[in-house]
């Protein structure tokens, strides 16, 4: 079967580009407008993986992820969290939350894949 | 990234969008709000438009938006002080923004230098370099970007790589399979686990990482390349990576500076020229009738999904894993679907709201009264059928308010009172309901006038002793009217009878509560919708009821032990130190076969603003479903105790409960049912012998009540 990724981005292009690239890889993907929408997707599902950005209205990318690690079925489920160059701090602040790796925007299709097959095969 | 060309329509609407929000937050900044959500929210909006515009390669567009972003940041963490001119500088840049983004739209060229004025003063802002307003801290990290030009090394390197996880690399859900595999995909690779660190099976942690490798690759990928490999875990394990080669010395780097501030020809010229984009309008207007056809439909939807899956509710799952999934997903759909559609019908009761201020006006002008309105929570959402039908019920109940509330301004001097009399319109969403409360600081109910009319008018026996919150409520009893002489205002006939029958043909309520001399209020609480609701199915007898369940506290089996009887015929639960009164289901419907003991079955505690707390006793909770809700009125005819209908799964038609109206006939019924013997007043079972009798009674009661009366005036 293959693998379910959720992917939650405020921006509706950025969530269609992530979809499309991974959905033509073969990957399963929901998509979430914002953390707390997330938190909702997830109650009723598991996912192979999470792909987030950071800056969201109602609940941000590091919430989410303290949010997800906080929960047992949700601690060893892979995260991405999607940065700009700009932020380089958040890339830690996302580690030092539990994300498992990190995706620099913009990104071309083959390093979302590359990156997403790195960390769920 | 031609795959990606679908999707700058979306981008460009979305663009629209966010240009709007960033507006409108400037616009709030300029105001002078230190609120730090509003720059936040700009940061958020140039963040989404850059994004996208690197991925579309909108060079020129990313470039400025980075730039301006950069600003941003620095304005939000107070790195850079956010005065006047700065805001000033971020409307400029949010106009070459939006003059950026429509010639990308366009697919015009604009010129390389566009916006390049202010471009350049938010780079040297951003690096410290200009400080046109106060910058308080130095910017901590250079923006430089760093152009890496490295090429691949043509010969085949030998890596020897020692790889030992710390336990926390399992803590960010890293996998070192995934990082073994991916090495491998990069050349020859041979791996050799080391296995000193693993401990006794007994002594294994799940979480912990044990396991630690070495790994020769032979490969022509650069150092970097197989550094990235182990990308998202350098800092949870321990990594050394060595060439073999002769080539291992690292490559001289070449790095690209930006090139920075090169003045342009005439920059304030491009930037008064440039045409600014409005924000696009987001919304459209549709023909209700089609809303209407869209509601249906997923009505229809709803129960079609409902039947499918009680249908198919003992498939068992093991057998039949897809069609288990699919179906579940289906309802999740659904509902989903069912709620936006319902969301897209929902509106302010502004639109009410605002029509009242002129009434009062008008009418105050009228009985010469001096009367402020107030009105609260304009904003508070409701489904738009709703929002035409409480538009009469409120006009009513503000004209009665300011005809038979207030007092004259004189009567209100004498009294002590301020002369303006105070009227307060409020909305609020309470238990998935909208209550509506119209208050006023008049005269409250003249009780023994009520009381002289009500016998006068027959409706209610000489001898009643009815509470005082009886008394004020009737006021809505048919064809009263306490008025001394019919006035223009009110009292034309149409009595707060048929303002109470119109709201609970919604599924609504209305009651006043009133002290007198301070003032009445009348609430008013209606569904959110009139199309879906949730509700718990229970059985009575071989029926099947629904309660709607924002009304349901909790469900319970009461003990024997806990169950009383009072000398009234009232039975009683006692629950966690309180009584409830308890109504059986089948009594006031005059159920055959239902189980009679309340010990037996099952209660249903419900709440209302009516009543408090009450339990309903039926037999069994079937389950709890999203019901379409099919009015009674329009296709049967009214029935006291039932709000609405529903259709089942299996296409059966059941009854949704009006647990008030239900309150109220069980209340009727024990009044009029002759008072048992003491002796038994403790075995609630036999109470039941005089169920039928007294059922007669209820009913007529029941009837009593709908059959309007001839109204005066």
């Amino acid at each position: 079967m293959s693998k379910k990724i959720l992917a939650v981005d405020d921006s509706k292009t950025m969530r269609d580009m992530v979809s499309f690239t991974l959905k033509g890889a073969g990957y399963d993907v929901l998509e979430a407008a914002d953390g707390l929408l997330a938190l909702d997707a997830l109650v009723s599902q598991s996912v192979d993986l999470v792909i987030t950005d950071i800056n969201m209205p109602n609940m941000d990318g590091i919430s989410l992820v303290k949010a997800l690690r906080e929960n047992p079925s949700f601690s060893s489920t892979p995260i991405l969290v999607l940065t700009t160059e700009s932020d380089d701090s958040k890339k830690n602040e996302g580690r030092d939350a539990g994300a498992t790796g990190w995706i620099v925007k913009p990104f071309e299709p083959e390093k979302l894949l590359k990156v997403v097959q790195k960390v769920c095969g | 990234m031609d795959e990606y060309e679908q999707f700058k329509t979306t981008y460009f609407a979305e663009c629209a969008e966010l240009l709007g929000d960033v507006e409108v937050q400037l616009s709030s900044l300029s105001d002078g709000s230190q609120d730090p959500e509003v720059l936040h929210a700009i940061f958020r909006a140039v963040h989404s438009i850059k994004a996208g515009a690197g991925a579309f390669k909108f060079t020129q567009l990313a470039a400025f938006s980075h730039e301006f972003e950069a600003l941003l940041d620095r304005m939000r963490d107070g790195r850079i002080a956010v005065t006047e001119q700065g805001v000033n500088l971020l409307f400029k840049a949010s106009d070459i923004l939006s003059a950026m983004i429509e010639a990308a739209e366009s697919k015009t060229q604009q010129s390389e230098d566009f916006g390049k004025e202010i471009l350049d003063e938010i780079s040297l802002i951003v690096t410290g370099k200009l400080a046109p307003f106060q910058t308080i801290k130095n910017s901590d990290d250079n923006q430089d970007s760093q152009v890496n030009q490295e090429s691949a090394p043509d010969e085949k390197l030998t890596y020897q790589i020692t790889f030992a996880p710390k336990a926390q690399l399992f803590k960010h859900a890293n996998e070192p399979l995934l990082i073994i595999r991916e090495l491998k995909s990069l050349g020859d690779l041979t791996s050799i686990p080391i296995l000193k660190n693993l401990p006794s099976l007994a002594k294994m942690d799940g979480e912990e990482a044990y396991l630690a490798w070495n790994f020769e690759l032979i490969s022509n990928v650069r150092l970097d390349e197989v550094e990235e490999v182990f990308e998202f875990v350098t800092e949870d394990c321990d990594l050394e990576i060595k060439t073999v080669s002769d080539n291992s010395e690292p490559e001289d780097e070449i790095i690209e500076k930006t090139s920075v501030a090169t003045q342009s020809s005439d920059p304030a010229n491009q930037t008064a020229k440039s045409p600014v984009t409005a924000a696009k309008v987001t919304s459209i207007r549709v023909d209700l009738e089609r809303l209407d056809r869209l509601v249906n439909m997923v009505g229809e939807l709803v129960i079609t999904q409902s039947m499918l899956s009680q249908q198919t509710n003992d498939l068992p799952s093991e057998q039949f894993p897809h069609m288990v999934r699919g179906l579940e997903e289906l309802a999740l759909h659904t509902r989903e679907l069912q709620e936006s559609v319902m969301s897209i019908r929902m509106q302010p009761v502004k639109s009410v709201f605002s029509r009242m201020p002129r009434l009062v006006r008008e009418l105050s002008a009228k009985l010469n009264k001096k009367v402020n309105l107030t009105t609260i929570g304009e904003n508070t959402e409701v489904d738009k059928t709703v929002i035409e039908e409480i538009s009469d019920p409120i006009t009513h109940m503000i004209r009665n308010s300011l005809d038979h509330g207030l007092e004259g301004t004189e009567e209100r001097i004498e009294l002590g009172k301020p002369d303006t009399g105070n009227v307060t319109l409020s909305a609020e969403h309470r238990a998935g309901r909208i209550v509506i409360t119209i208050s006023d600081d008049g005269r409250g109910i003249n009780r023994q006038a009520v009381m002289k009319r009500a016998r006068e008018r027959g409706l209610i026996a000489e001898t009643a002793t009815p509470s005082d919150d009886e008394i004020d409520n009737m006021i809505f009893a048919p064809g009263f009217s306490t008025a001394e002489k019919v006035t223009d205002v009110s009292g034309r006939g149409v009595g707060m009878d048929v303002v109470r029958r119109n709201i609970q043909a919604l599924g609504g309520r209305v009651s006043i509560q009133s002290t007198p001399g301070k003032g009445s209020r009348f609430t008013m609480t209606l569904p959110l919708t009139l199309a879906v609701m949730d509700g718990m199915i229970v059985q009575a007898g071989g029926d099947k009821y629904v309660i709607p369940i924002p009304n349901i506290v909790e469900s319970l089996r009461p003990a024997k032990s806990s169950l009383k009887r009072l000398p009234t015929g009232q039975s009683l639960v006692h629950i966690r130190g309180h009584y409830v009164p308890l109504c059986s289901l089948h009594r006031v419907f005059n159920i055959n076969g239902a189980i009679t003991d309340p010990a037996e079955a099952l209660v249903v505690l419900v709440e209302s603003e009516e009543f408090g707390t009450t339990g309903i006793v039926v037999d069994e909770l079937i389950g709890q479903q999203q019901v379409v809700i099919k009015s009674l009125e329009s296709n049967y005819k009214p029935v006291p105790g039932i709000s609405a209908a529903t259709i089942l799964g299996n296409g059966k038609v059941a009854p949704i409960l009006d647990i008030e109206a239900i309150y109220r006939i069980s209340q009727q019924e024990l009044r009029n049912s002759p008072v048992p013997d003491d002796s038994d007043h403790s075995d609630v079972s036999e109470n039941v012998q005089d169920s039928l009798a007294s059922k007669e009674a209820a009913t007529l009661a029941a009837q009593n009540a709908e059959i309007p009366t001839p109204s005066i005036g």
